[in-house]
């Protein structure tokens, strides 16, 4: 049974208050909590044991899937793997996230390899939500790894969001994008307190008008620490762009190093990067329209990563 | 009633000290207050001074017989100063619909804060959901500042410079938001501007050169003045720049 924690959590990474119509796939502290699947959305365990495999068929068109992991024992480290099989010309919704309660002393770590096959045309909107809590001191860690391939003219969208609690995080995201395929993501982390996250984001466009569009806005506020990379190589005639822009405070640290390389006469690549404070006039406009300046902060703060 | 006894302000620049305003006194109580006088003569330093965000070296700032010149912008303007900045500031992320429901202070619905754009002279369901940042034009900015100055409905308006940027949309229409303002909030409205056609609808008009008050008083006494090729102030080569 879900207890209240585990309910929280659950309400953080996505959003539901209930078990969600539709597939879905339920992770608390490391064994299968709950399940559903529909006639087009299969997922069967694996073998080992860690972690599932997802069957999307073909033409699967306005359905969902949910696949929240919760952690609510201090001391648990686990590695699990899911791989999606998305069939041909399917458009679908699919909703992870990774909440920890830790109450204990001990860590408590989720590392999840997350592999995603779009076949030909299909279509994947992906948002995934990374929250912790806890009033102990034990640290909590994510490691999400992410590995997408997309078959020709397939498209992903990749919304990824860490705002609060988790105190060391290590993002690798890999995509190989083949022919009329295209991948967006958009990044947002806050970073507080000691925290420290790192991202990697490694693009091959390879196929002819292949596209991906990365982008990334963080918060590094106390002395927390983070580091936001991105390579995206043009091996085809392609379009290419990444964009990271950050809002630094405090006593933080904020290294964006964005890396395009192209080996391709028509291969198009733009890479921007941009740190800064708040701009003074910004808190100065907001509080001339009655904020105060910490509300000022909270509004600009939360604008930037909406 | 804004009353400014003589506020003087001076920056440390790379030349040693620089005065910028030198030994302003003036009263603010009628509908319509303009200020004008060539660029660099120091009015948006004096705008700054009344909405806090610079704080004079010497003189005081009474506001309805209280002493307002330490107080922050923040308590400033909720005791009823707002102020529209000549150059908008952008923000990514915070839409147009965001910027008003915090200039009104309450929660408001989408149809109040679309009737506040549409005075302003902008097609509020294009503008709602968007974001106040680059991909907005100058001009569009300028009106979405002085929606949220509408939104206020505070008791006094500063604003530098509404025309600026706004060359398409025809002063009989900026004009008359001023005048709408007046009629549905009353309060005073302290406006920054070359323009002669702001100037006309002064009540008062204050002429700020080299951080000097040059002259106060009404239209008629200072308009004439300031347009004849002569005058002292060439406001008609600035308002000839401006448009």
């Amino acid at each position: 049974m879900i207890d209240e924690i585990q309910k929280n959590l659950l309400r953080e990474v996505a959003d539901l208050d209930n078990l969600p119509v539709g597939a879905y796939n339920i992770r608390a502290n490391g064994k299968s909590e709950s399940r559903a699947t529909t006639a087009n959305i299969d997922i069967v365990t694996k073998e080992d044991g860690k972690g599932i495999d997802i069957y999307i068929k073909p033409f699967t068109k306005k359905e969902s899937l949910h696949i929240p992991v919760i952690i609510s024992e201090s001391g648990l480290t686990e590695v699990v793997y899911n791989d999606f099989h998305i069939g041909e010309g399917a458009d679908v919704v699919i909703i992870a996230g990774c909440g920890i309660h830790n109450c204990g002393t001990q860590k408590s770590a989720h590392d999840g390899v997350h592999s995603f096959y779009l076949e030909k045309n299909a279509r994947v909107r992906y948002v995934e939500k990374h929250y912790g809590d806890g009033d102990g001191m034990g640290e909590n860690i994510m490691n999400p790894t992410t590995v997408v391939e997309l078959a020709e003219g397939a498209y992903m969208e990749m919304e990824t969001t860490q705002i609060k609690g988790i105190d060391s995080t290590s993002r690798k995201t890999t995509a190989k994008v083949a022919e009329g395929a295209t991948l967006i993501v958009k990044e947002k982390i806050m970073t507080h307190g000691k925290q420290f996250a790192e991202t990697d984001f490694t693009v091959d466009l390879y196929g002819e008008n292949s596209h991906t569009n990365v982008i990334s806005r963080s918060v590094a506020k106390d002395t927390s620490r983070q580091i936001f990379r991105s390579n995206i190589l043009g091996n085809a005639k392609c379009h290419g762009h990444t964009e990271c822009d950050a809002i630094i405070m405090d006593d933080a640290t904020v290294s964006a190093i964005p890396e395009i390389t192209a080996n391709h006469i028509d291969a198009s690549l733009i890479h921007e990067a941009a740190i800064g404070k708040i701009a003074g006039e910004q808190l100065a406009k907001l509080m001339t329209l009655g904020l105060d300046e910490k509300e000022a902060e909270e509004q600009i703060i939360s604008g930037f990563l909406k | 009633m804004l009353e400014l006894q003589n506020i003087s302000f001076s920056a440390e620049t790379e030349n040693g000290t620089k005065e910028i305003l030198k030994d302003i006194s003036l009263k603010v109580d009628e509908r319509f207050v303009a200020i004008t006088g060539p660029n660099g003569g120091g009015k948006s330093t004096l705008a700054k001074v009344i909405a806090g965000l610079i704080t004079p070296t010497e003189g005081r700032i009474i506001l309805d017989g209280d002493d307002i010149t330490d107080l922050s912008i923040t308590e400033r303007a909720r005791r009823g100063v707002s102020f529209a900045f000549q150059q908008p500031v952008r923000f990514k992320g915070i839409t147009v619909q965001d910027l008003i429901t915090i200039a009104a202070g309450r929660k408001i619905g989408v149809s109040e804060a679309c009737e506040y754009l549409s005075e302003v002279g902008l097609c509020a369901r294009d503008y709602i959901n968007r974001e106040v940042n680059a991909s907005l034009s100058g001009g569009e900015l300028k009106r979405i500042e002085i929606a949220t100055v509408l939104a206020r409905g505070t008791k006094l308006s500063v604003f530098d410079e509404p025309e600026a940027g706004i060359d398409l949309w025809s002063f009989n229409n900026l004009i008359k938001v001023f005048e709408n303002m007046h009629e549905k909030k009353g309060g005073s409205i302290l406006i920054i501007s070359h323009q002669e056609r702001i100037l006309n609808i002064a009540d008062k008009i204050i002429v700020i050169a080299g951080g000097h008050l040059k002259q106060i008083g009404t239209k008629e006494e200072i308009l004439p003045e300031l347009l004849s090729a002569s005058g002292g102030i060439a406001c008609r080569t600035l308002s000839e720049k401006v448009v």
